[in-house]
């Protein structure tokens, strides 16, 4: 990201070029797909999509005996609450993407690459469409590439307000016109049976833009940036209760959670204290202000964070109890009514649940039901409870990972904010029994 | 069967017990199989249809014995057999095949607090309409709530609230509130029916199957849908209201459409069908049947019936009548029109009048489109039990042309018509004034009107027989209801006409006792077949060289006329 | 169904891009609705048509994406991000705001055309919160007086309505 908000960088490919873009496509065409694939396999890069899930492990799973074509899908459905590094990438710095990608295809060898844009980026629509034109009268896309005789083009597919087509299996759904229903894995592995039942690869922005970066760099050098297991740079967006929201990219663990939302971010507002943060987009598990996080990371050692202390990378926000996700830091200070957080949480999900299997369809919308009437003055102690108890019912048993999405924030803040649950309720009870009205007017659902 | 099964067997582990099972197949048949009445609960998961894997209620745990990651070896426990390394999450049966060395666990608390969960979650939006909702009684959802579920409700926020008794198609009733969008209904549609007709709009939990304004579920195949819908959500609208299924009686049938011989099951109380619904035979009809098939039953009770054994159409007694038409049959001069509707016992005995009144017989064929799927061109059900008892040697024609100028000939005297209505096919009834006429029907017509001997005969929901469908399946059918007071089963009466022309006392009839002396006569019939030991799925006969007459049915869900023949041609086991 | 030339040379280029013809179907309903503001019956079977699919198969599209609609809307469509981010920084307050300077409820259209005011799931510009959408344009920062300013301006006709000519 490191060009895009310098003073005068345009997103035309002549400026991208000036800056030595298009370089890496150039070297990478001159080498074996497979040697490509080594790369990035040895840099180690994991996916900034949400699931962390190592690149190079995802294209070593792709079916190249089977005779079908493959397909490259770039997921820029960037919908995660909290969220918007893609947005970045796509509006200013548009050919960095469409060079990872087309590296990307000559490494899997694809016969075809689509970009899924959300269809909210009416925009972001336009600048790709634009930038893909731009760069076929150059050769670097379409027919020959560069004279490599690798043919690949780039399609350009407008989703239409689905959160559920950020799942990769929901994507292809949606890419092949049916609903966004996300497929049963197994069989519907996209390395196997992905989009038209052929081998697919579905990656974040971010993770093909990091391609381009490892050609140009090398996969060893790449994963010399951040640490073991948690290569590269990332791009954490921050919203919510502080000074300067905004993106900020750094090198992983290279920087604590303190040290972005005080140091980066200017601060929380002035007389506030730190009450909850989601450091991976609202499907992350929230992570208490005044909470103390001990254990042992991977390699053995033991820690013990405050919540300022932890290293913002995937593996550390993982043994903190959370997830590093998409990385979507959402700051709420102690102005925040915790059930209402959780209220709105819930509508969110329980609106986009695309309802094909039983326990989410059902389940979410009831969490959202009783978080509503809790919210709305007719809360009962067992709430957290019985809201904790659904979201185990939910999490672990549905086709994909939605029906976690959904419920690791109800556990979380039952974990954690338990005695506000409950505390609302009784506050509620108090004063119905003066004659007041229950509910106090809400400002976050 | 899963269509990924193979007949290779494997050994896999079924709560604590291993079983072998062909290679491939789902985890719910092969519980199924391993017996001792366990069953995986599932709503989406159907044997002829994709899978689906939505409802999440065939939830098992899994695991697979374990190896170490880096040498492939296996790991042991203390007592040195292979651990197993099981799946923290549960994982669906109907999409987990079987492989070598799994282990299932049906009944672990894991599994029975995920069967747990996904009861609670159908209930919590599920209507409370049990009570007015005729799917009581054989609704999977009460089964398994039953079995289940938690017992109570936990849940107190309002329901959701959808389109009610809507009318999904002429026959078919849609309550969208009902319906736990197992999608069964929809794959049906577009993968055996071939009419992509239903789907669901909205989203997450508003979504709501319907058809597209302005279209409706109407095709021939729409009441599967009510068969397969595993809640009260898609009804038979025929059916709604009219009886509750644990009152009804089922026996099994086969349906007279055409040769396809579905097999069916007729529901009944006393004395009365309710419906009538498809039985599962996956040689000729997978889990289906055509609605027009269905809507046969109604012609029992059809105004037209004929209620009375009748001489010159004053009431006779049926030993009356078949003495009358025993003397009619003597003075020779005799033509036997025949039905493919009429069974192979039925038939058996035709043949045997006919040899002995030295008679020529026809049949008329009754041939239409074919729909490629459960309804051939052939509208009998029967016509190869009459080739095969001999009754005819070529196949039928449409009308009766020949016939009618051998009687304006004055070549015969008697005509025996079965279930015919000659008047219609070529015989005018000028002409049929000028001979006696037997007739043996189920309904009244022009020719019933003006016959000399009228013999009642029984539908097939009324009385006991076999027919032999399109790939020579000899299939039994047993009688559910009773016909019209006093009418014999037609085989009584056959019997003591046959009987008298052969110069033999008539003597009860036992179908399987029938069945020794038709075995001797059909070279394809084991020599020691007996009725009862027809099995309920049919019994494959070699149809001999009959397999080369140029039968009108083409391919259609089972059958492949060019297969049928090659697998003929090719000996057993090579 | 009268689609601009314009339109039907789009779709004519775009749906043989596309391995399967259905593939193109959500493409083609983005540009139905922006030739004619909405996807109505009428659309939906054209579009069926025209890809060789049952009219139901378009319709179970439409009806799960947000996006697509079978109304139209009023001449200014404005959608305001709730979700936690921009919650979070008064997004409620916003829209409260701009159903009481618009004099209209959110989740339906003005009775005489001019404004739909909508409630929409995250936009993903959470660093710029609270962040409205008015056709295609986004409005980022809004607070309440802000509202009240954008208010103003669709009252008044200053404010573009977002969509392309």
């Amino acid at each position: 990201m490191k060009h895009a908000d310098e003073p005068g960088y345009t997103n035309d490919i002549d400026c991208y070029i000036k800056y030595g873009g298009y370089d890496e496509l150039k070297k990478a065409v001159t080498m074996k797909p497979e040697d490509i694939c080594a790369e990035v396999m040895e840099s180690g890069v994991r996916g900034r999509g949400g699931a962390g899930f190592p690149a190079g492990m995802k294209w070593k799973f792709l079916d190249r005996k089977s005779g079908k074509p493959i397909y490259l899908v770039c997921n820029a459905d960037e919908s995660e609450p909290g969220t918007f590094k893609d947005r970045q990438i796509i509006h200013k710095d548009p050919h960095q993407l469409i060079e990872g990608m087309m590296i990307s295809a000559f490494a899997i060898q694809a016969e075809l690459a689509f970009i899924y844009i959300r269809g909210e980026f009416f925009q972001g629509y336009r600048i790709l469409e634009r930038a893909i034109e731009e760069a076929r009268e150059k050769n670097l896309l379409g027919d020959n590439i560069l004279g490599s005789g690798y043919s690949c083009d780039i399609i350009v597919h407008r989703g239409a307000g689905a959160y559920i087509c950020g799942e990769e299996t929901g994507l292809i759904e949606s890419l092949e016109g049916n609903r966004a229903n996300p497929r049963i894995k197994p069989p519907y592995f996209p390395a196997a049976l992905g989009l038209y039942q052929c081998p697919t690869i579905v990656n974040n922005v971010e993770t093909l833009c990091d391609v381009k970066h490892i050609i140009g760099m090398g996969g060893k050098e790449f994963a010399q940036i951040g640490t073991p297991g948690n290569t590269g740079t990332r791009t954490w967006c921050v919203s919510g209760h502080v000074m300067k929201p905004g993106y900020y990219e750094f090198a992983c663990a290279d920087i604590t959670l303190g040290e972005l939302i005080y140091d980066v971010c200017g601060g929380l507002r002035p007389g506030r204290k730190l009450k909850a943060v989601i450091p991976g987009g609202s499907s992350a598990k929230v992570l208490r202000g005044d909470e103390r996080f001990t254990g042992k990371l991977k390699d053995g050692t033991e820690f013990d964070w405050g919540i300022e202390d932890i290293p913002m990378d995937f593996d550390s926000l993982m043994a903190a109890g959370s997830m590093s996700g998409s990385g979507g830091v959402i700051i709420m200070d102690d102005s925040t009514d915790i059930v209402e957080a959780l209220a709105n949480i819930n509508y969110f999900y329980a609106h986009e649940s695309c309802g094909q299997c039983t326990p989410c369809r059902e389940g979410v919308p009831w969490m959202r039901k009783i978080t509503q009437r809790m919210v709305d003055g007719e809360a009962r102690e067992e709430d957290a409870d019985l809201l904790n108890n659904i979201a185990d019912q939910i999490a672990g048993r549905t086709i994909c990972a939605f029906g976690e999405a959904a419920s690791w924030p109800v556990q979380s803040f039952i974990a954690k904010f338990k005695d506000e649950f409950v505390e609302k309720a009784r506050e509620q009870a108090a004063r119905r029994k003066e004659g007041k009205a229950a509910a106090k007017e809400t400002t976050l659902i | 069967m899963s269509e990924n099964a193979t007949s290779d067997l494997i050994t896999i582990n079924i709560d604590g017990k291993d079983v072998e099972v062909p290679k491939g197949i789902n985890v719910i048949e092969a519980v199924k199989m391993a017996g001792k009445g366990k069953e995986v609960p599932h709503y989406c998961y159907h044997p002829k249809l994709s899978i689906a894997g939505n409802c999440r209620m065939c939830l098992v745990e899994m695991g697979m014995p374990m190896r170490d990651r880096a040498t492939g070896e296996a790991v042991l426990d203390e007592n040195g057999s292979q651990k197993v390394g099981w799946m923290p999450k549960p994982t669906i049966g109907c999409a987990t095949n079987a492989a070598p060395g799994m282990h299932i666990k049906t009944g672990s608390p894991m599994v029975k607090e995920s069967r747990n969960g996904v009861t609670e979650f159908l209930l919590i939006n599920h209507p409370l309409d049990c009570p007015i909702c005729d799917q009581a009684g054989e609704c999977r959802l009460q089964e398994f709530s039953a079995e289940h579920g938690r017992g109570y409700s936990r849940f107190i926020e309002e329901k959701n609230v959808k389109p009610k008794r809507t009318r999904l198609g002429p026959r078919v009733t849609l309550d969208d509130e009902r319906c736990i969008l197992c999608s069964r209904c929809v794959r049906f549609s577009k993968e055996v029916a071939d009419d992509d007709v239903l789907g669901f709009v909205d989203r997450g939990t508003y979504s709501t199957l319907t058809c597209y304004p302005g279209k409706e579920l109407e095709n021939n195949y729409s009441l599967n849908t009510v068969d397969i819908c595993p809640v009260g959500a898609l009804t038979s609208t025929d059916f709604r209201f009219k009886m509750r299924v644990w009152f009804l009686k089922r026996t099994n049938s086969i349906c007279t459409e055409s040769s396809v011989g579905s097999n069916t099951e007729i529901w009944s109380r006393e004395g009365k069908i309710y419906r009538v619904t498809p039985r599962r035979n996956d040689a000729v009809n997978d889990t289906w049947m055509t609605d027009s098939g269905r809507a046969l039953y109604k012609e029992v009770e059809s105004e037209d019936r004929l209620t009375h054994y009748t001489i010159g159409g004053v009431h006779k007694t049926a030993d009356e009548v078949a003495a009358g038409a025993v003397e009619l049959l003597q003075q020779g001069d005799v033509a036997i029109v025949g039905s493919a509707h009429s069974s192979v016992e039925e038939q058996f005995y035709y043949k045997s009048i006919a040899d002995s009144s030295g008679a020529k017989v026809s049949l008329v064929s009754h041939y239409a489109e074919g729909d490629g799927l459960l309804q051939s061109e052939d509208r009998t059900p029967n016509l190869r039990g009459a080739l095969m008892t001999g009754l005819i040697d070529q196949l039928p024609d449409a009308d009766l042309g020949s016939l009618a100028r051998d009687i304006d000939s004055g070549a015969i005297k008697t005509l025996l018509v079965v279930n015919e209505d000659v008047a219609a096919l070529g015989i005018a009834p000028d002409l049929l004034a000028k001979i006696k006429v037997i007739y043996v029907g189920t309904q009244t017509n022009d020719t019933a009107k003006d016959a000399d001997l009228v013999i009642p005969s029984l539908m097939v929901f009324e009385k006991d027989g076999s027919f032999i469908n399109q790939s020579f399946r000899l299939q039994k059918f047993k009688s559910a209801v009773p016909g019209p007071a006093g009418i014999q089963p037609d085989v009584m009466v056959l019997e003591k006409i046959a009987a008298s022309l052969s110069g033999e006392q008539p003597a009860a009839v036992n179908l399987d006792q029938l069945w020794q002396r038709i075995a001797t006569k059909i070279d394809a019939v084991p020599e020691a077949q007996t009725w009862r030991g027809i099995p309920d799925e049919g019994l494959a006969l070699e149809p001999g060289t009959l397999v080369d007459l140029s039968f009108v049915e083409t391919k259609n869900l089972k059958y492949d006329p060019v297969a049928f023949k090659e697998a003929q041609a090719a000996p057993a086991g090579a | 169904m009268n689609l601009k030339p314009e339109t039907i040379e789009k779709i004519d280029k775009l749906v043989p891009r596309y391995p399967t013809k259905r593939s193109s179907a959500l493409p083609l309903c983005h540009l139905v609705q922006e030739d004619q503001g909405y996807l109505s019956n009428e659309a939906m079977e054209w579009i069926a048509e025209r890809l060789e699919l049952e009219p139901i198969n378009i319709k179970e599209i439409v009806t799960f994406y947000p996006m697509l609609r079978t109304e139209p809307t009023g001449k200014y469509h404005v959608r305001v991000c709730r979700t936690l981010p921009c919650a979070l920084a008064g997004a409620y307050k916003t829209c409260q705001r701009l159903e009481k300077e618009l004099d209209v409820k959110v989740g339906h259209t003005r009775e005489d055309g001019l404004v739909t005011l909508e409630f929409v799931e995250c936009h993903a510009d959470c660093g710029r919160a609270p962040v409205v959408m008015v056709g295609e344009e986004e409005y980022t920062d809004i607070d309440p007086d802000k509202a009240a300013e954008m208010a103003a301006k669709m009252k008044s006709g200053e404010l573009s309505n977002g969509l392309p000519h």
